[in-house]
């Protein structure tokens, strides 16, 4: 690794268009610097599909890639289009926690049950940010948001214990305060054979931290920090102890056929039956 | 890795040449085949899924990829990846499914992905007569997706045409660059009749335009510009958002929104008699005149036949391109027919744009007739006929 780190290896010349304190620069930085760490020099080997939200628009169209900026919700049918007929490409998700787990969730269990091999990688801020701060799959319970102004009366969805449940390959958590943590969580990610799927817990100090106290970028990066758990001892903790705790840790590692590797199976199969 | 194949590459695995007692959805699944189709996703639908049926045990044989996934829309989202790798994609569906469409249908419009999506038609609205014939879907298959848009829409009425159309949808997407679709029905998806394939070299294949290696705009400077696929090395940022030429975001440029979406309609509106398809008889001899597609289109043959036995000279469109409309042809007929009659199996929808296209030149009536999959009878039509003739006397 004698070759400089610089982001503009892999960034157009376009300025990014994220509020100021935004877990997306974190996250960002994190991939880019688990890529470069891994020996990529560029990105003409990756296609990036994102549907709809802030996350989305982190590959498009600020990666120098092959990037496909879908329907809400339906980034992950579209990588698995891109996957199959492109085996050899590697295919990474982009998405926010409304686009990958509010409208999109099937996509992301089955493309998990099926172990499609793609690397998703959602930011999870807890909230619908592009559209102003609404109410998420993944709101704390009692957060207060522009559509929950009495408080969330809902309890959140934990994406990444469902994913390792419903089949992927690879699952991790972490925060934007976890960079190293997040950035070798990447570079697994990115060598898993099968579904890889990582979720980074960030702050959107814009549309949800001010609305629940946490006013700037170092307050919801605090609360963040002191809210996580390592999956170890929260596995010690009772139900009411972890309530508005963050698990992180590696929730799944294991190896399992691809469906790329079951498709072309079947291929194989039916030609010599032909 | 699959891709466009080659002529050579894919006549050994195509049917031989020769004459099948095939069913509507199997001749539609060899069609696509023929096409150069080498990727389907798609979900099960009455009356639709034999497509998928068919596809499952042959595009493997093929080299291709057959996938179900979770649902329609899903399906489309593969299709749409699939064809910005470089395959030619299809799904196919019904009604409903139609619907769950609609709003990557106007994704692949924007961004120029050619996909073909086929909608058999059944009794709607909702889950409606599931397993019964309709044609309720000809209005959703041109505005059915939101924003300002112009689709193209094939119509077959045979089980040899669901093969043909089905080759000259892919043809259609690929040369425009759209998602076109192909709108049979039940009747004729579901009817066994013999199909001839001819020979590979007599099928008329079209693949995209390939950009070359220094070219930059894929998406405006030229009215249909050429198409990269993924992994190519041109770096191509795809979006449903409005884009420049090279496909850069601009969500607020009035010029840019307004340069793109005219183009996109235009390509296809300006290029209208190209597109139109249609079986005519008797159009500049007739006193009256009908305009029909799809199974309805069926009872024609023999409305006309005992029309003329009573002395009553029937002249007709058969539609096989509905979309976009055939206004020309129509405006053709209009002017030696006394009436116009437009039999459907729904509640009046191409009905509208015939009425349209005339213009107030003759009056035009509709015949219509929905519920339990039942056809217009050529009886039906004709005491129709008959009976408006001897009125407008």
């Amino acid at each position: 690794m004698t070759d400089r780190f610089s982001t503009r290896n892999y960034l157009r010349d376009i300025k990014l268009p994220f509020c100021a304190g935004c877990g997306d620069y974190t996250v960002i930085n994190s991939f880019l610097r688990a890529l470069h760490e891994l020996g990529h020099k560029d990105l003409h080997k990756f296609v990036f599909c994102s549907g709809i939200g802030c996350a989305a628009w982190i590959p498009s169209p600020h990666f120098e890639a092959d990037s496909i900026h879908t329907t809400h919700g339906r980034s992950i049918p579209v990588a698995t289009g891109v996957k199959l007929v492109r085996p050899d490409l590697n295919v990474v998700v982009f998405g926010g926690d409304g686009d990958l787990v509010g409208i999109g969730l099937s996509h992301l269990i089955h493309a998990a049950r099926r172990n499609l091999d793609i690397t998703v990688i959602m930011v999870n801020n807890m909230v619908y940010g592009m559209t102003g701060g609404q109410v998420a799959p993944t709101t704390p319970f009692k957060a207060k948001t522009t559509t929950t102004p009495y408080g969330n009366f809902e309890h959140p969805l934990d994406a990444t214990r469902l994913v390792a449940t419903a089949g992927a390959s690879y699952a991790a958590r972490w925060t934007t305060i976890h960079i190293t943590e997040l950035k070798e969580a990447m570079k697994k990610a990115l060598t898993t054979e099968g579904f890889a799927f990582i979720e980074a817990v960030s702050q959107c100090p814009t549309a949800f931290g001010r609305r629940v106290g946490l006013k700037t970028a170092a307050d919801m990066l605090r609360w963040l920090k002191e809210n996580s758990v390592p999956l170890k001892e929260a596995e010690k903790m009772a139900e009411e102890e972890l309530m508005g705790k963050i698990v992180v840790g590696e929730f799944i590692q294991r190896k399992r056929q691809t469906f790329t590797d079951a498709v072309y199976g079947v291929i194989r199969e039916a030609k010599k039956g032909a | 890795m699959i891709s466009l194949p080659k002529k050579e590459i894919f006549m050994s695995k195509q049917m031989p040449p020769g004459t099948y007692f095939w069913q509507g959805n199997e001749a539609c699944a060899e069609g696509a085949i023929a096409a150069g189709c080498r990727f389907f996703a798609g979900y099960p639908i009455t009356p639709a899924s034999e497509i998928a049926e068919h596809l499952a045990e042959r595009l493997p044989q093929v080299g291709g990829i057959a996938i179900q996934l979770e649902d329609e829309i899903a399906s489309l989202g593969a299709v749409i990846g699939a064809s910005w790798a470089g395959a030619k994609a299809m799904t196919a569906t019904s009604g409903p499914g139609f619907s769950l469409m609609q709003e990557n249908i106007g994704y692949a419009f924007m961004t120029e992905t050619p996909c073909v999506i086929v909608d058999i038609q059944r009794a709607g609205p909702s889950t409606g007569q599931a397993t019964k014939c309709g044609q309720g879907d000809v209005m959703q298959a041109r505005w059915g997706t939101h924003g300002d848009h112009a689709m193209i829409a094939l119509s077959p009425n045979s089980v040899q045409e669901i093969y043909d159309l089905t080759i000259r949808a892919f043809n259609l997407a690929e040369t425009y660059r759209t998602p076109v679709v192909l709108l049979a029905d039940e009747i004729i998806a579901h009817m066994r009749e013999e199909t001839t394939t001819p020979p590979l070299e007599k099928i008329e294949i079209t693949n995209r335009k390939k950009p070359k290696k220094t070219e930059k705009a894929f998406f405006g400077s030229q009215e249909i510009p050429p198409m990269p696929a993924v992994g190519e090395g041109f770096n191509v940022p795809v979006t449903g958002s409005t884009h420049n030429e090279t496909g850069r975001r601009y969500t607020a440029d009035p010029v840019v929104h307004r340069q793109l979406v005219e183009r996109l309609v235009s390509k296809i509106e300006r290029t209208t008699d190209q597109l139109i398809d249609y079986e005519g008889y008797n159009m500049n001899a007739c006193d009256a005149g009908i305009i029909s597609y799809g199974c309805t289109s069926r009872a024609i043959y023999e409305a006309v036949q005992l029309a003329e036995k009573r002395d009553i000279k029937v002249g007709f469109i058969r539609l096989k391109t509905i979309w976009p409309f055939a206004d020309r042809v129509i405006q053709e007929i209009a002017q030696n027919a006394k009436v116009l009659f437009v039999p459907e199996m729904n509640l009046k929808q191409l009905f509208y744009e015939v009425k349209r296209a005339v213009e107030g030149a003759v009056p035009v009536f509709p015949i219509n007739k929905i519920g339990g999959g039942e056809m217009i009878t050529p009886e039906e039509l004709m005491e129709q006929v008959v009976r408006r003739m001897q009125n407008l006397d």
